[in-house]
């Protein structure tokens, strides 16, 4: 083989999904030993493009090429076959099952053909993660160990069916910066041993930190091909959104008023008995934005489960303006003052099968002017959906569509309308702008600013470190159920923050 | 009246049509595979029912109780919950209406019949609401609690029914007083006799209930939304577990009617049960056909009823055995349960249609 | 009396009823392993009872003796594989919804087996009565030993295969690559697809194993308690048998131990009149037991399940 040909190449792939051109004729080429990042914001078709080279969708058009040869993915098993692994964001383990299970899982090694020889598949496992130093530890079942062990889980899944050609799908969105470190250390290991990379990312930082090559897409279509040391973070992020962003998020310094919220020695533990809130302090207070920084796992979701009365504490005090909210039903906080825009907005913030309309009544349809002696109001409830959507500008064909219809960012803009029309004291936003694109993302964090602004105090909880520094006026870090620091965003940076996620508390302590 | 047309676009009651369609042709395929003439058989069931009074109201008389199961069904359906006891909740639903029926006495005509039915509705849902209570408090899966309680009811009815209202010598009960029959005498008269009663009227008037229950009420809304998504009606501030128990009880109650119905207007005595009588298993059909709608479960029961009434008719004048009902009930549910299945046997009318247009 | 010899017999009659059981649990597990809901484990153990009723009495027509029985036991489990064919289309094929798609197995089986019956046997409403049906087996030795040579090795050879069947599944189970896949498509048929393991393909398998354990389940019932099939063969077992799998937690040995103990509140209804303080319970009592029983265990015992995780949902690849 020749050395310039492109282990795989792409040619004018396109994909079509009712009413939506995915991929639009994408041509793209990746050579031996080189990193090869795909940018592109959420929706732009790179999942769908990497989907398709992967063997789980089938291009509508257009042809691929590995090693030169004309080939036709049409299972993952062909792709695997073709020496094409994939490393997936949502991770496709089996929680109850081993490491060791679910790396062989589809390629055991057998005893009389039947047997699953679970010894050999020990042994193999053990083997291949000493020689990528990946450190896991074959016989650890999955819901006991890190995120980050159960990505190097996927990779050596695929290292194990003999995979040269690894796609990464959006590798650091769950970890912290230290794991992310750790990674990019293993994928040069990879390139060094020979392996070739897909990176697909919408982080500019990592592209320019590790690949060799960067492919740009919007809308499903290839907007440029650079080499990653010709190019800079602005040329890559205009190029990615289609116009110049800063970033920044524009705002003034807050000026923080009386405390609104006020969490004293939390503790909640879960089924197993083991504290995931463990004893932890916050204090937020009208008119500023408090940021929660931690690592997925570390008690956020419990945190705002303990807030919103979805879930029980075992102890401690929750305040909403001096008034004991602590394991009240959800509807007694929300009567209290707390909106809640939802970490998952397809599992609680929306009933997808209900008609807009109906969504924007969920939490207020029990009172005046919605509800009439026991029987709804509908035409009560069109003109407050109507207005709403108008207002956050949720585009929807009518009122009367149902939520599942509309788009992600739309769903989520019709939520925050929600949510905010409450007129809440304390709004509580989890993941706001996770999924969005940059216009909806603009535009969720500009609601958040202006919601500070307008004298509310505001919870921010997001795994996206930037996000956190960004938007928020101070910075609490969370660490297995306490708040380990707190730093102001002007006197921190992902390295400090990091570690702190990591749990190690800064000097001095709390702030 | 318009909204109400919008139901019943074409798109929704096409599955159900198509697969109604294709649940005969099936029962004509085994007809003829077992030696029998389909066309002689179907048309031997259509004029059975529609042949004399006397027989189309009896198919009226059958179609009642299928009306009740079935809302029962839906209406468990429509919050999110598979409830299968509707068998059971029935048969408690007559125990308690027999038992007020004979025992209670002194009581003005009307009256007693008022108070024979509402305890034949709450002894239902009071049924169901174990099963509903079970599910929300302990999360025991409903339907095998249902299913427990089906057999468990039916027992329990035996018991009561041999112990303290039995009909000396006989493997039933006494008769309930006049006081408590709901039969329409002078329909009946109109009829040739056929056992018409006023639980016809009520079934009509518990669909509409239904209907304006679940679509204009708030708390129809909160229970559509915990049958949707019950995290979102948790986080909405709804209590899932209470309404998990309210949906649960009065399904119970649609079906604890049926039950009554069936002793004040038609039998005016419980017989003691040897096996399940299958109507709260039927309503899961209905309900199924129907679309999970009331009105549709109207349109459904009365189909199902009509086949059912129609298939002894059919075994007279056929020679078939009436159990191909069956077959044909289970297969038009298979097809609307799988709906692939009706889409493609359509796809070649939609594309023509298209190549039409084109043209 | 004699008590050693009651409490052998007890187990016994215990092992008897637990046997139809058993198999359908058994049944049960590999489909709901694989990520299929099969509440139309009743129907498949209709359509079993129903076959061999017929094909036994056919090969005892046909002067097959002893050997009929197996007949039997044969035509069960091939029209078990075919009747769960039909909720395995529905349901995985076209994505139906899969307790409907039991039920549906649940309305054929009822009506398909009475017009068979009614049409082979001119009109009657039940097969006609076997004359061979199956034998205990006294296993040499073993059935000398006290309580458990009465109560445990002197019993129907399909008890006897039942109890093998237990052991088969559990090592088919936890130790077998078929087995490890299996199990991976009901708990994450994507993470599975994705290494190349064919989603459907093993449903399908999985949802035809419980056929042909179910209908052999209910081919017991014919075979061994009844010597016909009417409509009231079956009549709650198939329910049953799902509520111990589901006691069970979806493992073979615990779904034994379940139906063992479901099979010993029947058997022990018939020993009530052994106690002079027993005569007094009424007879509908005794026949609600089991399914008294039923509740207070799942209410107890289980709360919420460990069901397999992606159990009920159809699996559709190419979504979104």
């Amino acid at each position: 083989m020749d050395a310039a040909t492109p282990v795989v190449e792409l040619k004018q792939i396109t994909k079509r999904f009712p009413g939506i051109v995915a991929n639009d004729s994408i041509s793209l080429k990746l050579h031996k030993g080189e990193i090869h990042a795909l940018l592109g914001e959420n929706g732009a078709g790179k999942s769908t493009l990497m989907n398709i080279v992967f063997g789980l969708y089938q291009p509508d058009e257009g042809s691929i090429e590995v090693n030169g040869k004309p080939v036709i993915i049409d299972s993952p098993n062909q792709a695997i076959e073709l020496g094409i692994g994939m490393v997936h964001q949502h991770f496709k383990l089996v929680q109850p099952f081993t490491v060791t299970e679910n790396i062989v899982l589809g390629m055991e090694p057998k005893i009389a053909g039947v047997h699953l020889n679970y010894r050999a598949s020990v042994a193999k496992i053990k083997a291949l993660s000493d020689q990528y130093g990946l450190r896991v530890n074959p016989n650890a079942k999955i819901h006991d160990i890190s995120v980050g062990m159960q990505q190097r889980v996927e990779i050596l899944k695929t290292l194990y069916r003999g995979a040269d050609i690894l796609i990464f799908d959006e590798p650091t969105a769950v970890l912290t910066p230290q794991e992310i470190g750790e990674l990019m250390g293993i994928m040069k290991r990879l390139v060094a041993e020979g392996k070739s990379i897909i990176l697909i990312t919408h982080k500019l930082k990592e592209i320019m930190q590790i690949s060799d090559t960067v492919t740009i897409i919007r809308r499903g279509k290839v907007i440029d091909t650079l080499k990653t040391s010709l190019t800079n973070p602005n040329e890559l992020a205009e190029k990615m959104v289609g116009r110049s962003v800063s970033f920044k998020v524009d705002k003034q310094p807050s000026v923080p008023k009386q405390t609104v919220l006020n969490v004293k020695n939390l503790v909640s533990k879960n089924k197993e008995g083991i504290p995931v809130l463990n004893g932890l302090d916050l204090q937020v207070r009208a008119g500023e934005i408090l940021g929660i920084a931690g690592v997925d796992g570390n008690g956020q979701s419990e945190l705002i489960e303990a807030l919103t009365g979805l879930s029980k504490v075992d102890s401690g005090l929750i305040e909403i303006n001096g008034k004991d909210i602590t394991n009240k039903a959800p509807r007694f906080i929300s009567e209290s003052g707390v909106s809640h825009i939802p970490e998952d907005r397809h599992k609680h913030g929306l009933v997808l099968d209900f008609s807009m309309s109906e969504n924007m009544v969920l939490e207020t349809y029990y009172k005046a002017p919605y509800n009439k002696g026991g029987f709804l109001n509908k035409s009560a409830i069109d003109d407050q959906a109507k207005r709403l959507i108008e207002q956050f500008d949720v585009r929807t064909p009518s009122i009367e569509t149902k939520a599942r219809a509309l788009s992600g960012g739309n769903q989520q803009k019709a939520i925050i309308a929600r949510e905010i029309d409450k007129d809440p004291d304390l709004l509580i936003a989890a993941q706001p702008t996770r999924g969005l694109d940059v216009g909806a993302i603009e535009f969720v964090q500009k609601q958040l600013v202006a919601q500070r602004d307008k004298g509310k105090a505001v919870l921010l909880i997001s795994f996206e470190l930037d996000e956190i520094i960004n938007v928020s006026d101070r910075i609490a870090v969370i660490y297995e159920g306490q708040i380990v620091g707190e730093v102001r965003p002007e006197d921190t940076n992902d390295q400090e923050l990091g570690l702190m996620m990591a749990g190690s508390k800064v000097a001095g302590g709390k702030a | 009246m318009n909204k109400l047309f919008k139901i019943f676009t074409v798109n929704s009651l096409l599955t159900p049509l198509v697969s109604i369609v294709l649940g005969l042709i099936v029962g004509a395929i085994i007809m003829l595979i077992g030696g029998y003439d389909p066309i002689l058989a179907y048309s031997s069931l259509f004029s059975t029912v529609f042949g004399n009074l006397y027989d189309f109201g009896e198919t009226i008389r059958e179609i009642t109780p299928l009306i009740m199961t079935g809302l029962a069904v839906a209406f468990a359906f429509r919050a999110g919950l598979f409830n299968i006891g509707a068998e059971g909740q029935y048969i408690v639903g007559m125990t308690a209406a027999t038992a007020v029926g004979i025992k209670l006495t002194g009581l003005p005509i009307v009256l007693h019949a008022i108070v024979a039915i509402i305890a034949g509705g709450l002894a239902g849902g009071i049924w169901a609401g174990i099963t509903g209570y079970l599910k929300a408090k302990r999360g025991v899966n409903e339907v095998i609690i249902s299913i427990m309680l089906n057999w468990t009811g039916l027992y329990l009815s035996n018991y009561i029914v041999r112990n303290f209202l039995l009909l000396k010598g006989q493997q039933r009960s006494e008769d309930i007083q006049d006081t408590a029959s709901i039969s329409i005498g002078w329909l009946s008269d109109m009829f040739s006799d056929a056992r018409m009663h006023w639980g016809t009227v009520i079934a009509i008037l518990a669909a509409v209930f239904f209907y304006v229950f679940m679509w204009k009420s708030k708390q129809g809304y909160e229970l559509r939304a915990v049958g949707h998504n019950g995290d979102a009606a948790k986080y909405a501030g709804m209590n899932v577990k209470s309404n998990i128990v309210k949906a649960m009880f009065i399904s119970g109650i649609f079906a604890g009617l049926g039950g009554a119905f069936q002793v004040l207007g038609v039998f005016h005595y419980q017989a003691i049960f040897t096996g399940s009588p299958g109507v709260g298993f039927d309503g899961i059909a209905v309900a199924l056909i129907g679309m999970n709608h009331p009105f549709g479960i109207l349109l459904s029961a009365a189909l199902f009823g009509t086949l059912t009434y129609g298939s002894a008719g059919m075994s007279f004048g056929a020679d078939v055995p009436p159990e191909i009902i069956r077959i044909v009930i289970g297969a038009i549910i298979f097809f609307i349960a799988a709906q692939g299945i009706v889409r493609w046997v359509l796809k070649p009318f939609y594309l023509k249609r298209k190549k039409e247009k084109v043209l | 009396m004699d008590w050693i010899t009651t409490i052998g017999q007890l187990l016994n009659t215990t092992l008897v009823f637990s046997t139809a059981l058993i198999f359908a649990a058994m049944g049960g597990i590999f489909s709901e392993r694989s990520g299929v809901t099969n509440i139309g484990i009743e129907g498949l153990m209709t359509f079993g009872a129903f076959a061999a009723g017929v094909a036994s009495y056919y090969a005892e027509d046909a002067g097959m003796g002893a050997a009929s029985p197996y007949i039997g036991m044969l035509a069960a489990i091939v029209i078990g594989l075919v009747a769960s064919l039909i909720h395995a289309v529905a349901s995985i094929t076209f994505k139906a919804d899969q307790v409907i798609s039991g039920v549906v197995i649940n309305f054929l089986a009822t009506g398909s087996t009475l017009y068979m019956v009614k049409l082979m046997f001119e009109g009657a409403g039940e097969t006609p009565l076997l004359m061979e049906s199956l034998q205990k087996w006294k296993i040499p030795f073993l059935s000398k030993i006290p309580i458990i040579g009465e109560g445990i090795f002197s019993n129907y050879p399909t008890t006897y295969l039942a109890i093998i069947v237990v052991i088969v599944a559990s090592y088919i189970l936890y130790k077998t690559s078929f087995g490890l896949r299996l199990r991976a498509v009901g708990e994450h048929p994507s993470a599975a697809d994705t290494v190349g393991v064919k989603v459907r393909r093993m449903r399908y398998i999985g949802v035809m194993i419980s056929g042909a354990l179910a209908a052999l389940g209910g081919a017991t019932v014919t075979l061994t308690t009844t010597s016909t099939f009417s409509h009231n063969t079956i009549s709650g077992q198939g329910f049953i048998a799902i509520a111990a799998m589901i006691f069970g937690k979806w493992n073979p040995l615990g779904a034994f131990g379940a139906a063992v103990f479901f099979g010993f509140s029947q058997a022990i209804g018939n020993y009530f009149q052994l106690f002079d303080w027993a005569h007094d319970i009424p007879q509908e009592f005794i026949y609600m037991l089991p399914y008294v029983l039923t509740v207070i265990v799942l209410v107890a015992a289980v709360g919420r399940s460990s069901a397999p995780a992606a159990l009920g949902e159809p699996y559709d690849p190419g979504k979104r």
